[in-house]
């Protein structure tokens, strides 16, 4: 039975009974709606429904055309309409006619038309221009709910475009008599500054006025807007941090009218709000967090546990206590606080509470201490939802010496989770994780990751593999137990192991399968040559196995088996296979150059890559010389499919990096380097570049895990006994079955209460958790204030712990800051001599050379500086920019920026502009007395492409940087999606000799104007350029007004700071253009109009018109 | 920001649906779908946050709901929302949505799915939360359903409503403290 007719039997005596339902239902169960609810509940299946529906449409199309519709009846039609588009019928018919209802009809009318156009079209559908003018003539109505219903219509969708046309009335409503219409217009002004954030740019003060309105409705609506603001940049309201401060202290100290109480809560989700924007603003500011220091006590005492709301208040005052600067009273409570909610009974609270652990366990650890039976429990709660929440915390303080139980829990969760998301999440974690945990947890996350794992977490496995630890010897064993154990895998059942995992394993058998002794190669290629006739192997695992088995073929059995293979594959549909067969083929009968094209034990040696594929240039002229198009990059010709409107080309744009990935995995060649060449031929640079970007991620893949997980075999009891906290809680018959917990072998024999066992597990999950000398079992630990880990941040490194630590710089120790001071001033000293540059980058230097030009300045005023910098006692090592690659040495630089530190090291960086992209520059200076180690950092950005480029004085990542000197990373970065600012996220790892492995991060700003060069074009390409290119924007801009000629002046101003070519200025017209590197173009096009600068951004890329413009506003502003 | 609110019934009926991100119509219905899987196979004494589900987006995405009698109050928000003030909002909608209706019930939801939209209009705007006093939205929506329109003719209870807001004895206004407006020198445009 269907669930529709199960619902007829719910709804049906209800809707027909004479009960007390007041009228209103009664009363539309006799319309036109009603029939139609009524004819769908009686309906026996889906089939029917459809029908039923159609005809329903069908009827509402030829009423809504008739002429003699009455509104009334239209109204009726539409709310019919929009009952069938809720049910996901569509009626695409009826949107222009809810938008002549708009139009047309009375207040009530208008009401049904607004939200019929509301609920059918969407900002980028076409119609919507249809209602533009509508909602202007409603702004202007005198009716306050025509405003109200237009400016509610506004919020809800626009056409970005026409926003300017709005705007000014809009603006207008502000000053509204009525709260409600500001408060609406205030809503619909952030709406705007979301979708389209330059076009109010202007009116960031008019903001303020709403901050400031008597009405607190409207106060609470521009809130909406100053978290937006502030969240993007937080310095920039600093000032305002006392008002919002006074603000939440008259709310909580109940100043406003009763109208505003919540169940007796003044405005909670004003507080929450507040709240939300303090905690934004006191990050990292020591001095503005001490403003609110106590309001905060004061809304944490104030809000007393009674109700729901009262709880999200707390909430938000623990995090924000956590964020900003700390202050240990603060904390305590704060640590209270979190107490109450993870051990409340309501599950509401324990999921907050465990959220809120996880926000401040990398400060507080041993806040996790004190409730850790608790979360053992949650552990093991029925809610999917709690028990993933208190996994994401484990996963945030693992380390060590408890990384074995917690990833065995998240296994254990893996194995039951059935949703996609979750196990991606997870997988992902796991294998984080497992750079420090023995091998057969990769066996057990490639079974139950499956196909959804990310790509790069098998290659980073295989490379691990390849590349191997300190001892030649370890390694033959690490291999040699993967071969053994894939192979008894396979002999099992290898239909049921994921593809990804059939091509590690057919990876590894190839590569290493000759180390074992009793292994003949024959079996092996059988063993392989069943995956092939497995049904659901995909092609791409096919290759691989194939590639295995090339490796492999050697002597008489396996040649046989290879010909068999080679029988049926060389007439395979897929040209990939056939290929591979075809290589089988040759390289069995030909063992000479088999040894030749796949030598064994390469892995090591470096590949040389020739990235310019330059061995198939005279492929290349010859296909052009046959007629063949030439090659085009992906993007250009995404571009002009785009503008064909043809199909997307989306599965080759996903399909390229993978196979690219996978390629760049495996050292040697790997089954889909060839077919990518093969498959594109032509001239392939471009490819090449592409391939060169999409490295591999190879953060901390380092020697702990291997070393730890091969051992692990033997004596992981050993292991885990030196390490093992003496607590002192425990017998030595506890300590052994502790130990057995941790070494995963649960012995049956022994049979705990089950509380004792709870209590293992904690030991053995929070172990290096608390301070060196003891772990506090039951969570009593002691109440010094040495727990708040930001404060005593000395003690950091010595605590054992391997943890995050968040720095800023506000909290580093002074001699660091003097440093950075330091080296800021020579960098300056050593751009000087960069007027001897060839005139080619000139251009480049002006505004290179910007800062170091004001910085010049300012030494010549203040020869004090200077001298304070020669002085004698400076080591001469702190001149970072001397550390500039040599190829970027003689460019000049931007200033060098310090960009986090800690009391072991301090990274700066700056960045060189280059005509084809931003070379980012780096310097990580080691200031401990000892050598960093094992050092790796990882730079990562959503909007940029990352390259590492190969410093000429090292040639690889740096690995150790000496006491007191530096090292130097080098990027080259180009713009994938144009932001006003693109930011560079980044980490370091790195080891202190006998210390433990540390991390720390850091996020570098660079202006989209780092990205502008000059594009230089003749008008007529401009010409063409211009109607090409579909993604556009205008906007009056101020005209600099000091000369006879403001047009020139202004664009002149332009073009030095933006780097902008002038292609042409005719009149009162000016044509500009530049480029966003790499091949970016954007045309700007002026003219002088009413004294504005009234200009048109045109573009291919999305965003890069309004960036652009952002940056011409700011150019101007700061003349 | 509050990316959509969904109301279906316990066999996963749609009854409202109202997206304040832009997604296709069969989009949208999937997701519905998907929410519907999502929430319905939850018991009623396990928390009422849901993370990661995978259409709407990521991990920075929640669900957040409530279960009525027949029905499902799902908001779907990001994580700029705090979740219990927004587990309070489905309760102020709802209790709004009775007091409008006189004891709510799903059948209300199905024939007077407009007002029902009214009334969520003037709680969330766009997907901001624009108005969290029941009294205040009761009167916006009263006085637009009636007929005339304008205050005047709205009905009592709503006046009444109104009125007691209203009163100039109620100090209303915040002392904002010292914030400095400068006047802007605003450009041309």
């Amino acid at each position: 039975m269907s669930d529709v007719v199960e619902k007829t039997l719910t709804a049906l005596p209800s809707l027909l009974s004479l009960d007390s339902q007041p009228g209103s239902a009664k009363l539309s169960s006799t319309s036109k709606l009603g029939n139609l609810i009524r004819g769908i509940t009686e309906l026996t299946s889906k089939h029917e429904e459809e029908k039923l529906i159609q005809r329903e449409l069908t009827s509402i199309k030829d009423q809504v055309s008739s002429p003699n519709t009455s509104m009334r009846q239209m109204k009726e039609l539409m709310v019919r309409a929009i009952y069938c588009e809720m049910l996901g019928y569509e009626a695409s018919f009826s949107y222009i006619h809810a938008i002549k209802l708009a139009q047309q009809g009375s207040v009530l009318d208008k009401r049904v038309g607004y939200l019929a156009v509301s609920l059918f079209l969407n900002e980028s559908h076409e119609l919507l221009l249809l209602l533009v003018n509508t909602v202007l003539k409603d702004l202007q109505s005198t009716n306050l709910i025509e405003v109200c219903m237009a400016l509610t219509v506004v919020s809800q969708m626009f056409p970005k475009d026409m926003i300017p046309a709005i705007l000014p009335l809009v603006e207008d409503k502000l000053n509204h008599p009525k709260e409600i219409i500001r408060r609406k217009a205030v809503l619909a002004l952030y709406k705007f500054y979301l979708i389209a954030p330059n076009q109010v740019q202007h009116i960031h003060n008019k903001f303020r006025k709403a901050l400031c309105d008597k009405d607190p409705g409207v106060m609470t609506a521009s809130l909406h807007i100053y978290l937006q603001l502030i969240k993007e940049n937080s310095e920039g309201y600093k000032d305002l941090t006392a008002s919002f401060v006074t603000i939440l202290k008259q709310v909580v100290g109940g100043k406003l009218p009763m109208d505003f109480n919540y169940h007796s809560v003044p405005a909670p989700w004003l507080q929450i709000q507040l709240l939300r924007i303090l905690s934004l603003l006191g990050k990292n500011d020591q001095s503005t967090s001490e403003i609110m220091y106590e309001v905060l006590d004061e809304s944490l005492r104030r809000a007393e546990m009674n109700h729901n709301i009262t709880y999200a208040i707390l909430y938000e005052c623990v995090k924000c206590i956590y964020t900003i600067q700390p202050k240990s009273e603060l904390l305590e409570k704060a640590a209270k606080c979190i107490g109450n909610f993870v051990l409340s009974p309501k599950i509401n609270l324990k999921y907050l509470g465990l959220k809120a652990l996880t926000y401040v366990v990398q400060q507080d650890p041993k806040l996790a201490l004190q409730h850790q039976m608790t979360i053992i429990e949650c552990l093991d709660h029925p809610d999917l939802i709690i028990k993933r929440e208190t996994l994401e915390l484990l996963f945030r303080i693992t380390n060590g010496q408890n990384v074995t139980v917690i990833v065995e829990k998240m296994l254990d969760f893996l194995r039951i989770s059935k949703d996609d998301y979750t196990t991606i999440d997870l997988v992902g974690k796991v294998a984080e994780l497992a750079e420090k945990y023995p091998f057969e947890t990769m066996n057990t996350v490639f079974s139950l990751g499956g196909d959804m794992m990310q790509p790069d977490i098998p290659n980073s496995f295989l490379k691990l593999l390849s590349e191997g630890f300190d001892s030649d010897e370890e390694d033959r064993k690490l291999r040699l137990f993967a071969v053994d154990s894939y192979v008894s895998l396979l002999q099992s059942e290898p239909n049921k192991l994921p593809q990804r995992f059939l091509q590690v394993i057919s990876w590894v058998l190839g590569e290493y399968s000759h180390l074992s002794a009793e292994l003949e190669p024959a079996t092996v290629m059988t063993l392989l040559s069943k995956l092939l006739d497995l049904k659901h192997t995909s092609s791409e695992t096919k290759s691989w196995v194939l590639m295995a088995m090339t490796k492999l073929c050697e002597g008489g059995v396996a040649i046989s088996v290879a010909q068999d293979i080679y029988e049926t594959h060389s007439s395979s549909m897929d040209t990939v296979l056939r290929q591979r067969a075809q290589e089988l083929q040759h390289l069995s009968q030909d063992s000479e150059l088999r040894g030749r094209v796949l030598p064994r034990d390469a892995g090591l040696m470096p590949l040389e890559v020739d990235s310019s594929l330059s061995f198939l240039d005279g492929f290349v002229s010859e296909a052009l010389a046959a007629g063949a198009a030439p090659y085009k990059p992906p993007h250009q010709r995404q571009e002009e499919l785009a503008q064909a409107k043809a199909l997307s080309l989306e599965p080759y744009s996903l399909s390229l990096p993978i196979s690219m990935s996978s390629c760049s995995i495996a050292d040697r060649q790997s089954p889909t380097l060839m077919s990518m060449s093969s498959g594109l031929s032509g001239d392939s640079t471009d490819l090449s570049h592409k391939g060169g970007s999409t490295t591999l991620k190879l953060d901390g893949v380092k020697r702990v895990w291997g070393r730890e997980g091969y051992l692990a075999q033997r004596e992981p009891v050993e292991e885990t006994a030196q390490v093992e906290v003496p607590s002192p809680l425990r017998s030595p018959s506890q300590q052994a079955e502790a130990d057995s917990t941790q070494s995963q072998t649960p012995t049956p024999t022994v049979t705990p209460e089950l509380e004792q066992d709870k209590q293992q597990l904690a030991s053995s999950l929070f172990v290096g958790l608390g301070s060196q000398s003891s772990v506090c079992l039951m969570g009593k630990s002691d109440p010094t204030p040495q727990r708040f880990r930001r404060k005593a941040q000395g003690r950091a490194s010595s605590s054992g712990a391997s943890e995050k630590t968040p720095t800023s710089l506000g909290s580093t120790p002074s001699p660091v800051d003097n440093l950075l001071c330091n080296s800021l001033l020579d960098s300056n000293l050593v751009s000087e001599p960069t007027n001897q540059t060839p005139q080619a980058s000139q251009s480049l230097d002006t505004t290179n050379g910007n800062c170091h030009e004001e910085l010049t300045d300012v030494k010549e005023n203040n020869p004090s500086l200077i001298h304070n910098n020669e002085e004698p006692d400076k080591p001469k090592d702190l001149c970072l920019s001397s550390h500039l690659p040599t190829e970027l040495s003689g460019l000049s630089h931007s200033e060098i920026t310090p960009l986090c530190s800690n009391q072991s090291v301090n990274l700066s960086a700056c960045h060189v502009q280059k005509e084809d992209s931003l070379q980012l520059v780096i310097f990580i200076f080691n200031s401990s007395d000892s050598a960093l180690q094992q050092m790796q950092l990882q730079v990562d950005s959503g909007e940029l492409k990352v390259n590492y480029c190969l410093s000429l004085i090292t040639d690889s990542p740096v690995e150790e940087v000496r006491s007191h000197s530096v090292a130097v990373c080098h990027y080259s970065v180009t713009v994938k999606r144009p932001s006003v600012h693109v930011e560079v996220l980044g980490m370091l790892s790195y080891q202190l000799p006998g210390g433990t492995p540390q991390t720390i991060q850091f996020s570098h700003k660079l202006p989209l104007t780092t990205f502008i060069r000059p594009l230089t074009l003749s008008t007529e390409e401009y010409g063409s350029m211009w109607l090409a290119f579909s993604q556009d924007t205008k906007q009056n801009l101020t005209l600099i007004n000091d000369d006879q000629d403001p047009l020139t002046t202004t664009l002149n101003v332009l073009k030095k700071k933006l780097q902008l070519h002038v292609v042409e200025i005719i009149g009162v017209e000016g044509i500009v253009a530049c480029q966003l590197v790499q091949d970016q173009p954007c045309l700007m096009h002026c003219r002088v109009h009413a004294g504005t600068l009234a200009v048109w951004l045109r573009s291919p890329v999305p965003d890069l018109p309004d960036c652009l413009l952002y940056h011409c506003q700011r150019a101007l502003q700061e003349h | 920001m509050i990316k959509a609110i969904l109301i279906f019934n316990n066999h996963g009926k749609p009854r409202l649906i109202r997206f304040y991100q832009y997604f296709a119509e069969d989009m949208q219905q999937q997701i519905i779908r998907e929410t519907f899987h999502l929430v319905s196979k939850r018991d009623d004494n396990v928390c009422n946050f849901l993370e990661g589900g995978s259409l709407i987006g990521g991990s920075d995405y929640k669900l957040i709901y409530r279960h009525y009698a027949t029905l499902y109050f799902v908001f779907c928000v990001d994580s700029s929302e705090s979740e219990l003030g927004i587990l309070d909002l489905i309760q102020v909608f709802v209790e709004t949505l009775d007091k409008c209706f006189e004891n709510v019930c799903e059948l209300d939801l199905i024939f007077h799915m407009d007002k029902v939209h009214y009334i969520l209009q003037e709680v969330v705007m766009g997907g901001m939360v624009l108005e969290t006093n029941m009294n205040e939205i009761v009167a916006q929506v009263e006085n637009k359903i009636s007929p005339s329109g304008g205050l005047s003719a709205a009905p009592a209870r709503a006046v009444s409503a109104v009125k007691n807001m209203n009163l100039p004895e109620i100090p209303r206004n915040i002392n904002i403290g010292d914030i400095n407006i400068k006047v802007p020198s605003l450009s041309p445009f």
